[in-house]
């Protein structure tokens, strides 16, 4: 509750541009020539020092995406994007793997610090502390903080992985948790096998480009039985002007374990739009549990409508296991365009596949998202909750898919579309396709649209309450339900972060 | 100097004139009650002290401790002690009522220059008033009025006017859709509330109210404005003669 009152603070507080994460960081980074050519490709790799076959595996992909055309399906409208007049590939220059968290630019951590990663992390990641000794950040008002210690984080800055917390702790639990780049030298066998066996390389038009290019990411297995001992999460910055990101994250969970993963995503404020084009696979064996939540905040571009970042994300989780269960929670509040529809593929019988979002849109931000669920296996069930607020000018969509195979006998969904508008220049869209082959499926689905009504405002404000924090206090109602899926931390900040999203949408 | 005094009040909603030099002073400690015929203004009335911003006020002033304010924004009237009981109190859906309560004193209290109260200040603050009007800790977990019952509705608005602790507390019909138990629980609750620095306005198209929240003052509103004024028996005389007298007379 009194994060309503923070939210409503910290809003005021941002006053002239409410994008906070809005900044450039000043290092030199090292780029490889602009556009996209096979030299590219091998020019990554090579910068990777990557194994034979990964090169092949991306060549493979580019040549593919080179046969390919962008889709034109959604409801976005954006100019052209012209694929050779971009960066694959921008490092932090100086950059060498940092084994020690010292040798990390002191920009690039002054960078995380700004962006708000929980601080003490900060302090392992500049090597103040050593894990697992107490913080002297510790205070009684923090009486979380033991949890909140624990939160892993791989941090990726343009193509790179600037550093890993906890890698240790989580090692001697089995579980390996490092920048995908390093995986895939250091645990080849898992990466080959699994690495699109999700996503395919030829999957959609940006899943196979970000095969061909794809820079960094993160990479997870949970070995059998093994509950993994804390959060784990990526922070995605992009700060390179004209550069692409590319990031590709590959989690498993093998029989009986379970992982909870979080990422969250900023870049600067600049004039022009940047693509981000990522790929995210999750594998989920018998009775495995993977939570992953995602916290987008991308630049949006301005209050005109000029630069933003172009979302073009392929997630799909597949519930390879029986028993298996797959969970993705996500808050949209960033990028100019989001394309995107994190996805689970019931294949194991009783296996379970979840969705809950919130997309907010405002200003001139488009928004085409949802999921897809597919259900193979026998008795799988799946539930979506979406909450979509449009505000300003923006438009919203909610576009999914739910399926039963002819096999999945007794497959169960439920459905839950609601779309708030706030505001009379804003829309707000739902398309559903629902598709049975098999006669005992049972599918729900409910969906509203609302506008926030004046007298719903009138009633906050008539008792005290500012427009600003009558608003915060009634969509925060709105997508209760979706931001109790989220991890106790994130949900607070999340909760903030909807706020400032809609900072200026009420008059 | 009076609580409030509503002077000559021209009000339209779109082009349709609604209160037509409506005058009334309500002063401290005073219950005043309001009475009058369907499409007589009543609500009218109620929602332009609110401040609710459909309506335009062509003419006149309403004055706060002398202080005009109809310039001011409903949370700035409500943070001077202004509250309004709603007709149909407005549902906020996945909004604890507790939250909302609190949202809205700390508001009003930052408002006023006044520090937030604290979780163990707060909590004592809506047990003690809750307990009275027979609201139970499951009902303040809810969100605000969704499936509440007409009288739970009703009871909610108290408990808020006695979180809030107004001023100028203005009642809308809020005894419509109250079986007899419920509107003595909201009586009651609104007595306990009288007090020689508060006034109040309560608005009824019924006697029946007026039994249980017994006025000072008893004024009869026809075609926007009043046409009569008198003690409490006034109010017993209309429900004896109805208002076709006063609905003749104006026109």
């Amino acid at each position: 509750m009194p994060a309503v009152q923070e939210t409503v603070e910290q809003v005021r507080r941002i006053d002239v541009d409410q994008y906070k994460y809005g900044f450039e960081t000043q290092i030199e980074s090292e780029k490889a020539p602009k556009g996209l050519s096979e030299d590219i490709v091998r020019f990554i790799s090579a910068k990777k020092s990557e194994p034979e076959w990964m090169l092949q595996w991306r060549l493979e992909a580019y040549r593919r995406w080179l046969t390919m055309r962008e889709p034109t399906w959604a409801r976005v409208n954006y100019p052209k994007i012209d694929y050779q007049d971009i960066y694959y590939y921008a490092a932090p220059k100086q950059f060498k793997a940092p084994n020690s968290l010292d040798e990390v630019d002191p920009e690039i951590l002054r960078t995380y610090e700004k962006l708000g990663i929980p601080l003490k992390e900060q302090e392992i990641l500049a090597g103040v502390r050593k894990q697992g000794e107490p913080s002297q950040l510790d205070d009684d008002e923090m009486t979380g903080g033991e949890a909140r210690g624990r939160v892993a984080v791989d941090a990726v800055f343009d193509s790179v992985s600037v550093a890993t917390t906890f890698k240790a702790e989580l090692k001697k639990a089995g579980v390996i948790f490092m920048p995908i780049s390093e995986a895939i030298r250091e645990h080849p066998d898992l990466v080959k096998k699994y690495l699109g066996s999700v996503v395919p390389t030829s999957d959609n038009f940006f899943a196979t480009l970000n095969s061909a290019v794809f820079s960094d990411g993160s990479f997870v297995y949970v070995p059998e039985g093994v509950r993994c001992p804390m959060e784990l999460s990526t922070y995605f910055r992009i700060n390179e002007k004209n550069t692409g990101q590319f990031e590709r994250t590959l989690i498993i969970a093998d029989k009986g374990a379970y992982v909870s993963y979080l990422e969250g995503c900023t870049a600067p404020m600049r004039d022009e739009n940047q693509l981000h084009a990522a790929v995210v696979e999750l594998v989920a064996l018998d009775d495995a549990e993977i939570k992953y939540s995602t916290v987008q905040n991308w630049y949006p571009g301005d209050a005109e409508g000029r630069g933003g970042i172009f979302n073009f994300v392929t997630k799909r989780g597949d519930c390879r296991g029986a028993r298996s269960k797959i969970s993705w929670t996500q808050v949209e509040t960033g990028s100019a365009i989001t394309w995107k529809y994190p996805s689970c593929i019931l294949r194991g019988d009783n296996s379970r596949g979840e969705f809950y979002s919130i997309a907010i849109s405002n200003g001139y931000q488009q928004v085409d998202s949802g999921t897809k669920m597919l259900h193979l296996g026998k008795n799988t069930v799946s539930r979506i909750i979406s909450k979509g607020i449009a505000a300003g000018k923006s438009q919203n969509t909610y576009r999914g898919l739910v399926s039963a195979h002819r096999k999945a006998t007794g497959a169960r969904n439920f459905t839950n579309c609601d779309s708030l508008l706030i505001g009379h220049d804003c829309g707000a869209h739902t398309v559903p396709y629902i598709e049975a082959k098999n006669s005992s499926a049972v599918f729900e689905h409910e969906a509203t649209t609302s506008k926030i009504s004046e007298d719903m405002l009138f009633y906050c404000r008539s008792r005290g309450m500012s427009a600003e924090e009558a608003t915060a206090l009634v969509v925060n109602g709105f997508v209760k339900d979706v931001l109790q899926q989220l991890p106790m931390e994130f949900a607070v900040e999340a909760q903030k972060l909807i706020s400032i999203s809609l900072e200026g949408s009420v008059g | 100097m009076s609580l409030l005094e509503i002077k000559n009040l021209h009000v339209r909603i779109e082009d349709k004139k609604i209160l037509n030099g409506l005058t009334l002073t309500v002063e401290k400690g005073q219950v005043a009650a309001i009475m009058g015929p369907n499409g007589s203004g009543k609500s009218t009335l109620a929602y332009v002290l609110a401040g609710k911003e459909d309506y335009e006020v062509t003419e006149g002033d309403v004055l706060l401790d002398g202080e005009s304010v109809l310039e001011m924004s409903p949370d700035e009237r409500a943070a001077k002690g202004v509250f309004l009981a709603f007709q149909y109190p407005v549902e906020v859906p996945g909004v604890a009522t507790m939250t909302f309560l609190r949202t809205a004193l700390n508001a009003q209290r930052k408002a006023r220059g006044q520090g937030e109260l604290s979780t163990p200040e707060f909590m004592k603050l809506v047990r003690d008033t809750s307990g009275k009007l027979g609201i139970t800790q499951e009902m303040l977990r809810r969100a605000v009025n969704v499936g509440f019952s007409g009288g739970e509705k009703k009871r909610n608005e108290i408990l808020q006017m006695a979180v809030l602790q107004p001023r100028l507390a203005v009642l809308d019909e809020t005894d419509s859709g109250l079986d007899i138990d419920a509107l003595k629980i909201v009586a009651d609750g609104v007595n306990r509330l009288r007090s020689p620095d508060r006034g109040m306005v309560v608005i009824t198209h019924y006697q029946r109210l007026l039994n249980y929240i017994v006025p000072d003052v008893v004024h009869v509103l026809a075609k926007g404005r009043v046409v009569k004024t008198g003690g409490k028996e006034l109010a017993l005389e209309l429900e004896a003669k109805g208002y076709a007298e006063y609905v003749g007379e104006a026109a």
